[in-house]
């Protein structure tokens, strides 16, 4: 299925990306090539068929599972070195409610 | 010089012959120097290198045990993280990100003596098949530097072909490990899914993503997963499944191994491949093994429920590239919304683009039942295919890609065509079977081809065995 510039821009908002009109194009373009081929997914019959999440192997059903046990972590300021804005051990973003 | 295995540096260091500092030193040297003709590294680590050769030779001084890698120059692709060494995903995003941990697959190999000497170049957060995807320039292919060593692993796989590793550790998603191997020349192998701990492993689809081995042999690629498979508790999705001893089984037969050849895979292969392939299988009849022609009749269907699958998993685990927390913000953002979109709209290169907005729109109301739902019943009998496959045979054997290396530039106008060639690759990650690329010929163009192994989940065993029994028999 071809998909149109409209919708691009409303995937591009949930996708929170502010693409260019430019970029719009040729998305529009490249998703349109993608959605086609993907098409071709209609030709099988799946009614009775369980859907594969995950890869899945013999094993206990808690494997996955361990004890809830506290561990040393992060500190603070290694947990935050990386962010580009910081303020006493916080993340900082652009103001999101007036006061 | 670096044209050493792993045995070699082994008998090397207990022979005296020279000393893990030696040899990390010479090594260093010679990847910076030949690094400008391939781009494979983005980052070297002289000093995390120096440090850990030195404890190899202390350990040789002491007399105790140097561990299975002691003194092994390591490269780790770039979207492993490596504690106070930048990992950048080859992304504008993350290009001062400094990780505060280690990755699992990092920590155990260093436990056993091996030496990290820097970062490899891939494609951008691992999306892409031929490393044009990098925010920091393509890497050229060792074996012929006009064209592409495939991807999203291709330094990983470069810098072992240019010998300026010894073995690297790579990413598999669709195929980026055992496409670059193939590209390349060397050995590739993508473990069972849960095979490698992923802790660490920046996430790019998280029911397909692997950590494996790339190396100029099939031993080395052996002795890496060695060290590296097993069960980890930092990552609930690795299997609590005992590892085989994989050295030791290469030594033993592969005659009367059954092998199964896909009719859907080998029909329609372009010749040149086509013929590498064929004689690859004839030279597996001539050690003894059972041959049959197989069938996965959903082969036609694996590359559009792969991209489904992948773009649906990578647009989730790359929203939190949002300014706030490890990337690069925008200067220009003065509000969240502004922060969130501008910030990612320069950082993100333009195929990442593409997946997050076909998997947020595979995944959008409306449209998740069509695609994602549908696709992970597509997932299920494509599983189901294996399923029976492996009913009659013990391995598949296949080609990796439809083509050899391509050259830089020629396919970037059109991503769609870059996606069907995944189409014997996408399968091993859908269904998580172990599966492997091992060189088999070059085309009249001197471009390598790599045979692929397919096996059961957890029969990495067996399907390196018979990965070395061809290696030796046509070496």
């Amino acid at each position: 299925m071809k998909i149109t510039e409209q919708e691009v821009r409303r995937v591009a908002e949930l996708a929170q990306l502010a693409l260019t009109d430019d970029e719009i194009v040729r998305m529009t373009h490249d998703m349109s090539a993608v959605l086609v081929h993907i098409d071709k997914l209609n030709e099988l019959d799946t009614t009775n068929v369980e859907p594969m999440t995950q890869v899945l192997y013999e094993a206990e059903e808690t494997a996955t599972l361990r004890a809830d046990v506290e561990k040393p972590s992060l500190s603070n300021s290694e947990a935050v070195a990386n962010a580009p804005v910081t303020s006493g051990g916080y993340y900082k973003v652009p103001r999101v409610i007036e006061r | 010089m670096t044209n050493h295995s792993i045995d070699s540096i082994r008998a090397g260091l207990l022979k005296k012959e020279f000393t893990a500092e030696e040899l990390t030193k010479q090594a260093l040297a010679y990847a910076e120097a030949e690094n400008p003709k391939t781009n494979a590294y983005l980052t070297f680590s002289p000093e995390r290198a120096l440090a850990a050769a030195k404890a190899v030779d202390a350990k040789i001084a002491a007399g105790q045990d140097i561990g299975a890698l002691a003194g092994v120059p390591v490269a780790v692709k770039d979207v492993i993280v490596t504690k106070g060494l930048r990992t950048t995903c080859a992304s504008k995003l993350l290009e001062n990100y400094i990780p505060p941990y280690d990755a699992t697959a990092v920590i155990r190999l260093e436990q056993a003596g091996g030496i990290i000497i820097g970062k490899a170049n891939c494609d951008e957060f691992a999306m892409g098949s031929s490393n044009e995807n990098s925010a920091f320039g393509p890497v050229r292919n060792p074996v012929a530097l006009d064209r592409v060593p495939g991807g999203s692993s291709g330094g990983s796989a470069a810098v072992v072909a240019q010998n300026t590793a010894v073995v690297s550790l790579g990413s598999d998603t669709g195929g980026s490990i055992r496409q670059p191997a193939s590209f390349c020349g060397i050995t590739g192998v993508t473990p069972t899914y849960g095979r490698v701990s992923r802790y660490g492993l920046t996430a790019f689809a998280s029911s397909l993503d692997h950590i494996g081995p790339f190396s100029r042999n099939v031993r080395d690629s052996a002795r890496l997963l060695q060290v590296i498979a097993g069960k980890d508790e930092m990552d609930a999705t690795s299997a609590d499944v005992p590892v085989s001893d994989y050295v030791a089984a290469l030594d033993g037969n592969v005659k009367g191994m059954k092998i199964g050849v896909p009719k859907e895979w080998m029909d329609g292969l372009p010749s040149e491949t086509g013929d590498l392939i064929q004689a690859a299988v004839d030279q597996l009849v001539k050690l003894g093994c059972e041959v049959k022609e197989i069938h996965l009749p959903h082969t036609a269907y694996a590359v559009a429920t792969y991209y489904i699958v992948c773009t649906a998993e990578a647009s989730s685990n790359l929203a939190r590239y949002d300014g706030v927390r490890y990337t690069n913000r925008a200067a220009s953002a003065n509000t969240l919304a502004d922060m969130y979109r501008v910030t990612r709209d320069e950082g993100f290169g333009a195929e990442c683009k593409r997946r997050i907005m076909l998997g947020t729109y595979v995944l959008s109301a409306g449209y998740y039942d069509a695609y994602y739902l549908k696709a992970q019943k597509v997932r299920a009998l494509i599983a189901q295919d294996y399923a029976k496959a492996f009913e009659q045979v013990d391995a598949i054997v296949g080609p990796v890609s439809p083509h050899p290396a391509f050259k830089l530039g020629e396919k970037v106008e059109d991503p769609s065509q870059i996606y069907l060639a995944d189409i014997y690759t996408v399968t091993g990650d859908l269904t998580g079977i172990p599966c492997m690329s091992v060189p088999c010929g070059k085309t009249a163009d001197g471009l390598p081809v790599g045979l692929q192994i397919l096996t059961k989940h957890f029969d990495e065993a067996g399907m390196l065995r018979l990965a070395e029994a061809y290696e030796r028999s046509t070496n």
